[in-house]
């Protein structure tokens, strides 16, 4: 079974993807912000990351550098979700290490077979 | 005293004065030599042997008529400020260094005027000169009990006369260039002015307190002379009408005489110096005279019938009781103001002969050819030799011509000769109609007119009223009695003579001028006189001249007077000034001008005009054109000025422009960012509320029913939020741009608050917050928009009820009132605000300084919102907060209850 973090602080968001995982056979962590997502990494190793970029104490972006710095997390896929939608976010967002850069809104159902495509 | 030991004395006394002038020619910049004290002693020269010893006589003889001599310039002293400035701004940029080179320059460079004036002067000033050295003479005898000799070789006045006329020919002629200012002499001649000045008051002193018993002792001794009260009243209106010329004929003398026309405008330093000088020189004028009076009679009471000459008293008392020190300081103090006027006057003299008569008439052809030391050494020559003999020729006046007179008399003749330049020079400065011709016709006829009722008369000796001619006028014809020119009786000689001829002088310069206009030259440079203020940063630009001129001619004839290094420079500044090519190989007016201006203080006006004429080739103008090319350069002026004042504008608004686009920029970033911000506010409802509707959509049949139920909900209360969202963005929008009224009522503010507090009690029960209301003690009613401040604590209370801890939450409300406004202070045990964001939480949409980190409370609006309805009230909104206690939000209202405001 793979394992899935989301990381955002909108519950109503976190609560349609932990849904929608579940179903597709993820085991899902949730963290609601940066740090939070660091120290479940701490236990846990994820093979896809979804990283919201807009969260309160620790952004996405931050919380990405800190994974890339961890030799452990090297294999995880790392995803960014956010309604940042300007080319410049993106650009910064790709070039920190993410495989992916969604932006909200999203098609779940397109988002999950894009994490699929990733971890084969 | 013996005559050695006097002159020793004098030897002494004269190194020193020679020491000083030596000293400041070597500290030419120091502050020592140019300030405007210096300035206005040096003016002082005005104060000669004639006032030192003359005033005394006067007042002895004739009682009040020595005062109109100090009186004059005194009244018109003040005027400087407007007349003298102006002499000294046409001087300055025309680089003018005599009288002569002034009116000869105003009416068109004229040869034939600067030579008239210079002979005038000559006229004028020799006598003057020989005075001097006649007071020098006389008292010399008295302190040294000889008599003059007849011999002129065992003269010592003779002696005297040569060693001065050798230094001020040396001293006199440091520089080829005349309008150079010559320190030395001027600091010399300050000096001087000081120390005679204290020899005077010194005197006066031991005579008013020592000889006798002050003022009203001698006032008392005197008024039983003889004639007493005679002599000190004015005495009825003719004797009134005489007082009057004389006053006007010093106003003039102060204006013209050559040696006020150097030190007071040719060796001005800075404008400045006249304020100082406007107060100082009449207050010593008024000091000279304090004694004058006691002195003279003084003398009356104590030599009485023994029929000594009156000019002498300040001598003859300290040696009648054997002072001796006090008699030589006296003499020094004369014998200073003698030679001060002597040395400035044969220096101007000199220069005006110089540069007016020798090289214009003599040798300004010959100077055309050589190199500039052979052109300067013959320049300085023909000024030391002119100094020279025109100290030894005022020496044979005196010793020929002079002997007899009173030193009143022949100073006064001095002024009226000189008065004769007064309708031409005030006409230059204010007449733009005066010309060449009438100035010329003036000056002959006023002279003229002096000559026969003054200078014949004294030149051959016939003052005595007995004479004849004198008594019965040439040829018997009555109307022609010099003394009494047409009948006219009750005018003393002196103001006989100065009527006549200034009458004469003044009616021919207007009419003649009036008649024949004058050149296109001489209107020219009547417009730069009278209008100098315009013209002063750049008079080349009001010269006007057409023809074909080459740079390099004149050039050449500048490098023969100035040498090559000092022409270079000169064409340099002129070429930076006014931004011409220096490739440029034809001359303008401008450069023209800028040329004879350079020529002008080597060799005088119309010298500088035919040597600078003799390369070019000149075009005739007409007057019509002349004036209209003026009225053009006068227009360009303008023109100019407005252009410099409309750029400054320009630039002001260009500042002002600059600013309001950074503003702009900085408010288009903000714009960028809010709209950024909303975006994303908005996305993120819409966000939650696609996720779920793609769920329900696509899981439809297998969804347990508790989840769809969520689901559902989660998509009515995102929907909600984003319409919530809408209305605030809304709401900042109307308060921002004004649309939104505050409506002020009077409420009670415990109660609107408690109602706020009822709304939100749900939420603060769901987290166990303790909730504090701290009321004030009396009912506290506000003037205020309820439903607005309604909203402020709701917002601020759901803040609050955001940050309080999960565990053990507490929100106290505080309500305080002073004079000045009601507080409401909302304060929750939460985690705190950091300082640095104590004032952009309050900004719409705040965000951090990371960008991507979320604002801690809000929506990003509701602080936003609740600045602006507290500041429609007047009132302030603030947050306080330490780490470790939470956050307290402040907000203000103003106070209506306080009994001054009711």
């Amino acid at each position: 079974m793979k394992k899935i973090l989301i990381v955002d602080d909108e519950p109503n968001i976190v609560m349609s993807l932990e849904y929608t995982f579940k179903k597709n056979n993820f085991e899902v962590f949730i963290a609601r912000d940066g740090q939070e997502a660091l120290d479940i990494l701490n236990k846990q190793l994820p093979d896809v990351i979804i990283l919201d970029v807009m969260m309160p104490m620790v952004d996405g972006f931050a919380t990405l550098e800190e994974i890339k710095k961890d030799e452990r997390l090297q294999h995880c896929k790392v995803i960014f979700l956010s309604a940042k939608n300007k080319e410049k976010d993106i650009e910064k967002g790709l070039s920190l290490g993410a495989n992916l850069y969604v932006t909200k809104p999203f098609s779940i159902k397109k988002l999950v077979e894009q994490v699929q495509e990733l971890i084969q | 005293m013996s005559s050695i030991g006097l002159l020793l004395i004098l030897a002494l006394y004269v190194s020193i004065l020679f020491y000083i002038a030596h000293w400041a020619e070597k500290r030419s910049n120091s502050k020592w030599t140019t300030n405007p004290y210096i300035y206005s002693f040096s003016l002082a020269v005005y104060c000669t042997a004639w006032t030192y010893y003359g005033s005394i006589g006067v007042a002895a003889q004739s009682g009040l008529s020595y005062l109109p001599i100090y009186l004059g310039p005194i009244i018109i002293i003040p005027t400087w400020m407007i007349i003298l400035k102006r002499i000294i701004r046409i001087s300055r940029v025309n680089k003018i260094s005599s009288i002569a080179d002034f009116i000869s320059l105003r009416y068109g460079n004229s040869r034939f005027l600067g030579a008239l004036v210079t002979l005038i002067c000559v006229f004028g000033v020799l006598p003057y000169i020989a005075l001097q050295l006649k007071s020098i003479s006389d008292t010399f005898n008295i302190v040294t009990n000889t008599q003059s000799s007849s011999n002129t070789f065992s003269d010592t006045t003779t002696y005297v006369c040569i060693a001065l006329a050798l230094f001020a020919s040396y001293y006199g002629t440091k520089y080829v260039d005349a309008s150079e200012k010559r320190r030395g002499i001027v600091t010399a001649v300050a000096m001087e002015s000081i120390l005679k000045l204290v020899f005077f008051l010194i005197i006066g002193i031991y005579v008013t307190y020592f000889v006798f018993d002050g003022f009203d002792d001698i006032y008392a001794k005197a008024a039983l002379l003889d004639s007493f009260d005679k002599k000190n009243t004015i005495g009825g209106l003719s004797e009134g009408i005489n007082w009057f010329f004389l006053c006007v004929l010093s106003m003039f003398a102060i204006f013209l005489l050559p040696r006020q026309f150097h030190t007071a405008i040719v060796e001005n330093n800075k404008e400045t110096h006249i304020r100082t000088a406007i107060w100082l020189f009449p207050l010593y004028l008024l000091l000279f005279n304090i004694f004058v009076f006691p002195i003279a009679w003084g003398g009356n009471i104590l030599f009485e019938g023994q029929g000594l000459n009156a000019d002498t008293y300040s001598l003859l008392i300290p040696q009648f009781f054997n002072n001796n020190t006090l008699t030589v300081l006296v003499f020094l103090g004369g014998f200073s103001a003698a030679i001060s006027m002597i040395i400035v006057s044969s220096i101007s003299l000199s220069t005006m002969l110089s540069n007016n008569l020798l090289i214009p008439y003599g040798f300004v052809g010959s100077l055309e050819n050589t190199s500039q030391e052979k052109n300067n050494k013959r320049i300085l020559n023909s000024r030391k030799i002119a100094i020279f003999s025109l100290i030894i020729l005022a020496y044979f006046i005196y010793r020929f011509f002079v002997l007899d007179y009173s030193l009143v008399s022949i100073g006064l003749v001095s002024f009226v000769v000189i008065a004769q330049l007064a309708p031409a020079f005030f006409g230059a400065l204010f007449w733009k109609r005066g010309s060449k011709k009438g100035a010329i016709t003036g000056i002959v006829l006023g002279f003229l007119v002096c000559f026969y009722t003054l200078l014949l008369p004294y030149a051959i000796g016939i003052t005595s009223s007995s004479s004849a001619f004198l008594q019965k006028g040439p040829w018997a014809i009555e109307l022609l009695k010099p003394f009494h020119l047409f009948g006219l009786d009750y005018l003393e000689p002196i103001q006989n003579a100065f009527f006549w001829s200034m009458l004469l002088n003044t009616m021919s310069y207007l009419a003649v001028s009036v008649s024949f206009k004058g050149n296109y030259r001489e209107r020219n440079y009547a417009e730069m006189f009278v209008d100098i203020d315009k013209y002063i940063t750049n008079h080349e630009n009001a010269f006007v001249w057409k023809g074909t001129a080459y740079i390099s001619d004149i050039k050449k004839v500048l490098q023969r007077f100035l040498g090559e290094d000092r022409t270079k420079r000169a064409l340099k500044i002129f070429n930076l000034k006014y931004n011409i090519d220096k490739n440029i190989t034809t001359a303008d007016a401008r450069f023209i001008k800028f040329a004879e201006n350079l020529l002008t203080g080597h060799i005088g006006t119309a010298s500088a005009k035919i040597l600078i004429s003799s390369v070019i080739k000149e075009d005739k103008i007409s007057l019509p054109e002349v004036l209209r090319i003026l009225e053009e350069s006068k227009e360009n002026i303008i023109i100019n000025k407005k252009l410099t004042d409309t750029s400054n504008e320009l630039k002001k608004i260009s500042d002002q422009l600059k600013h309001a686009n950074r503003e702009l920029i900085k408010k288009d970033i903000q714009k960028d960012e809010f709209l950024d911000t909303v975006t994303h506010e908005l996305r993120t409802p819409i966000t939650a509320i696609r996720a779920a509707t793609e769920i329900l959509h696509d899981d439809d049949d297998e969804l347990p029913n508790e989840l769809r139920k969520q689901f559902l909900k989660s998509i009515i209360s995102e929907s909600d939020r984003l319409n919530r969202l809408i209305d605030k963005i809304l709401d900042l929008e109307k308060f921002e741009t004004g649309k939104h009224k505050i409506y002020l009522s009077k409420n009670n503010i415990s109660k609107t608050i408690k109602n706020t507090i009822d709304s939100v009690i749900q939420l603060i029960n769901n987290k166990n917050i303790a909730i504090i209301f701290n009321e004030a003690s009396e009912e506290i009613k506000a003037f205020y928009d309820e439903e607005r401040i309604i909203q402020v604590v709701h917002n601020l209370l759901s803040n609050a009820i955001k940050f309080c801890p999960t565990k053990d939450g507490e929100i106290t409300i505080t309500v305080t009132e002073n004079n000045k406004d009601i507080a409401v202070l909302i304060h929750n045990n939460g985690k705190g605000i950091k300082v640095e964001e104590f004032e952009p939480i309050f900004d719409k949409f705040y965000q951090s300084r990371n960008q991507n980190v979320k604002k801690p409370v809000g929506s990003g609006l509701g602080l936003a919102i609740c600045k602006q309805i507290i500041e429609h009230h007047k009132g302030n909104i603030w947050v306080e907060s330490d780490h470790t206690n939470g956050a307290t939000f402040i907000f203000t209202l103003p106070n209506y209850n306080t009994p001054e405001k009711q």
